[in-house]
């Protein structure tokens, strides 16, 4: 889960971060109070998900109250990169006298926490080259203490009071990361102004699976309208912007599925793996979620193992009493009760492919336009 | 041969009496393994399929002389059941249960490296030594024995590739899921280098998908491998930013492609698979020769 900059920026302040003065403003109204509170010059930043919010316009700065109701009035409501802009940060701008980076995460191949820090910060971390970024691994038994981070400092050529200031701050950091179960604690831009360290942006992203021991933390969604159905279901659902909607069963097989038809020349609408040990019923509504997408096809690709193909076919025909599927089904089932499922499936006027590739090629046949099946299904578009 | 387990492993199963633990606790004893104690706190004293449960992994160890453990338990109490299986001496680890917080699998494989214990997952099917034993939640019919040994990210796709490998007559040597999350305990490299010392093992197929670097770093040791490895990669189609089931396949910050992982493996040697079927192909032709 991610923060707003804001809600994170919460979170540092109380851990004793160094920020910009500001607040958070839902109307033109409340900005100007907080910008009088401040004083001139302010910035405005767009509380939104995603990042590159200054080159998509999200942020403005303000010399006077007039360009404060004017930017503000333009930013709140607005959309940025497909999300609608509610909130702005109004901060204090600052004297930038040199911009880094520091973040900590974790390493998935070394499987520890490692620090990531840059002298050359205020650009993504991905675009600076490997020579500028300093890396500490951490360990995790001892955690974060003052020589490590004023090793890091010493290699960003900092000094003195600097140093002990920027060692300060990796520790509060590295608490937070800990504290928090985050994913991501990143400060970019780190800015000295004057001889002050500022954190002039945070984010702040949280492990999903840990937020049940974080009841005081914010539950945020982000995502498309149908993740956002999927995951009030409790299934893994990823939106693409294909036409062939498809369910499977496992991660690494449902993104097999995707590559497949994509490889056979058709657009998988969606990412939706059903579990590898999925009932009927978290099936049916996985089922009937996909045929509310109005897809051209859906392609169903079953492996049995823990998964049973009868409950699988089971959970086709419940959906299909009760409502009509919108595009024609490409099932796939192979292994554990397979036989059942096929006897199931053909009482039902229904069929299944043994072969992955072969459904696929159907699947992606019927999709085409060419294939003479537009408005074959009940539905309307 | 095999690798990690075999016939004689003797088994404990931490969470037994749980819905899931009880049917794979049947399942694996159904393939043969040897499966010699159950552990749930406050349940020591009953049985489950005829074996006996006890309150801690260490009584397990004292009265039954497990040497591997499999982990059931629900995520929130998964790391005290690993530090309970890695302190009292278990040298195999298999962590079948999702969504254990990734700090907490930090800590977990950190003391697992510090005690020189072999953890396989979060979030992996487990591990079979084909007609031997099987340590996790596979299906037990996809399974043959012979001189292929699989390592890989995911569990069903692993079924399908395996399951198509057995269709063909291909066995296998050891068939080992190291978990979907992002924080796992071991890594491809681990698991090739067993395979490449196992004298039984004669080809490696690596199922990696989206996400981390792993296959990259892998690239780099099968460089200097003797056996011929056969790859694909899941997730051609991914869109970068997003979780596809898995914690851990996902590109994110510029890292973690599809591309960037099959041209490493491709530059190292590897035959790597467009399509799952292809794999098993590969690898009957490299046998033939």
């Amino acid at each position: 889960m991610k923060l707003y900059e804001y809600l994170a920026k919460g979170i540092f302040r109380a851990e004793g971060i160094p920020l910009p003065k500001g607040g958070i403003a839902q109307t033109p109204e409340e900005a100007l109070i907080i910008a009088r509170d401040i004083g001139f010059p302010i910035a405005i930043k767009s509380q939104v998900l995603t990042g590159g919010r200054g080159k998509a316009g999200g942020i403005a700065f303000a010399n006077n109250e007039n360009e404060v109701t004017n930017e503000s009035t333009r930013i709140l409501g607005s959309m940025l990169k497909g999300f609608k802009v509610e909130k702005v940060l109004v901060e204090e701008k600052l004297t930038i006298d040199k911009e880094y980076y520091v973040s900590i995460t974790a390493d998935s191949f070394l499987k520890k926490p490692i620090i990531l820090a840059s002298s050359q910060g205020g650009v993504d971390i991905e675009d600076v080259s490997e020579e500028y970024i300093v890396k500490k691994v951490v360990d995790i038994d001892i955690g974060v203490y003052a020589y490590l981070g004023r090793e890091i400092a010493r290699k960003l050529g900092m000094q003195g009071d600097l140093m002990n200031e920027f060692s300060s701050l990796v520790i509060k950091m590295y608490n937070l990361f800990r504290k928090y179960d985050a994913e991501l604690v990143e400060i970019n831009p780190l800015v000295r102004s004057g001889d002050k360290l500022i954190a002039l942006d945070a984010r702040f992203n949280v492990d999903d699976d840990a937020l049940y021991r974080h009841p005081n933390l914010p539950r945020l969604t982000e995502g498309e309208e149908w993740e956002l159905k999927a995951k009030a279901l409790g299934l893994s659902y990823v939106q693409l912007d294909g036409d062939i909607a498809v369910m499977a069963n496992g991660a690494g097989i449902t993104m097999a599925t995707l590559d497949l038809l994509a490889i056979f020349g058709g657009r998988p609408a969606n990412f939706l793996d059903a579990g590898g040990g999925a009932a009927v019923e978290p099936m049916a509504k996985a089922l009937s979620l996909l045929n509310d997408t109005k897809p051209k096809v859906i392609f169903i690709n079953i492996f049995g193992g823990i998964t049973r193909c009868d409950d699988v076919a089971r959970a086709i025909l419940k959906v299909k009493k009760t409502t009509d599927f919108c595009a024609p089904l490409v099932i796939r089932l192979t292994g554990t009760r397979e036989e059942e499922a096929i006897t199931v499936l053909q009482e039902n006027n229904l069929s299944a492919y043994k072969s992955m590739e072969e459904a696929a090629r159907k699947a992606v046949a019927l999709a085409k336009p060419a294939s003479g099946l537009e408005g074959v299904g009940k539905c309307q578009y | 041969m095999s690798i990690l387990i075999n016939k004689n492993t003797r088994v404990v199963v931490q969470g037994i009496t749980g819905k899931q633990g009880s049917f794979h606790t049947k399942e694996m004893m159904n393939y043969g393994t040897n499966i010699v104690a159950g552990v749930t706190p406050g349940r020591g004293g009953m049985e489950v399929e005829g074996i006996p449960v006890f309150d801690t992994v260490a009584e397990a160890i004292e009265k039954q002389q497990a040497d591997a453990s499999v982990i059931f338990v629900p995520a929130p109490l998964a790391k005290e059941a690993a530090f309970e299986a890695i302190g009292a001496g278990i040298k195999v680890l298999v962590i079948v249960t999702e969504h254990i917080p990734f700090h907490d699998a930090l800590q977990i494989v950190d003391y697992s490296v510090k005690k020189n214990v072999v953890q396989i997952g979060p979030n992996s099917f487990g591990i079979c030594s084909a007609g031997q034993a099987k340590i996790g939640i596979p299906p037990n019919s996809i399974f043959t024995p012979g001189p292929v040994g699989v390592v890989s990210r995911s569990g069903t796709l692993t079924y399908e590739i395996v399951s198509n490998l057995s269709l063909r007559g291909v066995g296998q040597t050891t068939c080992l899921g190291l978990g979907g999350d992002s924080v796992v305990g071991l890594s491809f490299v681990d698991i090739l280098r067993l395979f490449e010392k196992d004298n039984e093992t004669r080809a490696v197929v690596l199922i990696g998908e989206i996400g981390g670097r792993q296959e990259e770093e892998a690239s780099i040791y099968i460089k200097s491998m003797t056996k011929p490895v056969v790859g694909y990669i899941a997730g051609k189609s991914a869109p970068p930013g997003k979780r596809m089931g898995h914690a851990g396949a996902i590109i994110e910050r510029g890292a973690g492609g599809f591309k960037s992982k099959v041209e490493s493996l491709k530059q190292a040697g590897v035959k790597v698979a467009e399509i799952p079927s292809q794999v098993a192909d590969y690898v009957a032709d490299l046998l033939k020769r």
